[in-house]
């Protein structure tokens, strides 16, 4: 991966996660949700991570993502847009989240290992999603089983809030 | 070249996006959109991580990698059951603004 595509897309992605935070329509909060989360699956695949690229695209940017536009299309808030900001609580808000990014940016910083590059792959092809398989069912079998009762205790408990109330 | 850290500081700056739309938003909709973000966030840094940890054999680290196929499948249900929470919320008190729900606020 040349270094000008990987900051495209790093560039993609954290302007329209910020723009996420500042729009205040929620629709075009979800669909620059969209876009940020393809540029991510495009830095996975930067990192050789074909098959976690495509769940991304899969998951995240198709099914998660039509959940939060039919929940915004369902509520219907268009009167959200005109409430009114209070700016100390927002200042002071912003204040602890660049505290946060300093912290971030001087420990990557301070970090020895984070200067070098990555150190090459031996095949030319790299058949990650055959090797991710053999150890979810391998090694992490019983993870994997419990993940799926997971998910079907919340589909039966999506169900059961959404439903409606009798009486 | 690009290094291990170009990686970690995009993942951080992701993370800090997200907590700042936590902190600042007042929509619960746009809150649990930043909380995606966050997890994604984290997500980066694990596969980051799998692909510097090569082996002799030169394959990367596909342990980290589970874990973010885990990470997934968890914040996809994750999504599920908060927006039929909110869904539950707004059918109650016909609102999504967490300024309005204070019941619990001591």
């Amino acid at each position: 991966m040349s270094p000008f595509l990987f900051w495209i897309f790093a560039l993609l992605t954290m302007i329209f996660g910020a723009a996420v935070v500042i729009n205040r329509n929620p629709v075009a909060s979800a669909l620059s949700l969209v876009v940020s989360f393809l540029g991510l699956a495009a830095l996975f695949m930067s990192l050789n991570a074909y098959f976690i690229g495509i769940i991304q695209v899969l998951v995240y940017a198709g099914a998660v993502m039509v959940l939060f536009l039919f929940i915004i299309m369902l509520l219907d808030l268009r009167a959200e847009e005109r409430r009114r900001i209070n700016w100390l609580a927002s200042a002071g808000g912003l204040a602890v989240a660049l505290i946060l990014l300093g912290q971030i940016v001087s420990v990557v910083g301070h970090f020895k290992i984070a200067h070098k590059t990555f150190p090459p792959l031996s095949g030319s092809t790299i058949d990650d999603v055959r090797s991710v398989g053999a150890s979810l069912f391998g090694n992490y079998n019983l993870p994997f089983q419990i993940v799926g009762v997971l998910v079907l205790v919340a589909t039966i408990g999506v169900v059961l809030l959404s439903k409606r109330e009798p009486g | 070249m690009i290094t291990l850290g170009d990686y970690l500081v995009v993942s951080g700056i992701l993370f800090v996006i997200g907590f700042a739309g936590v902190m600042l938003r007042r929509n619960l909709i746009i809150i649990l959109m930043s909380l995606e973000l966050m997890l994604n966030a984290a997500n980066l840094s694990l596969v980051a991580f799998s692909r510097f940890r090569v082996d002799s054999a030169g394959v990367p680290n596909y342990n980290a990698q589970v874990f973010v196929f885990f990470i997934i499948t968890v914040a996809a249900a994750e999504v599920a059951v908060g927006l039929a929470i909110i869904v539950a919320l707004y059918r109650r008190r016909q609102t999504t603004d967490i300024k309005d729900i204070s019941s619990l606020k001591f």
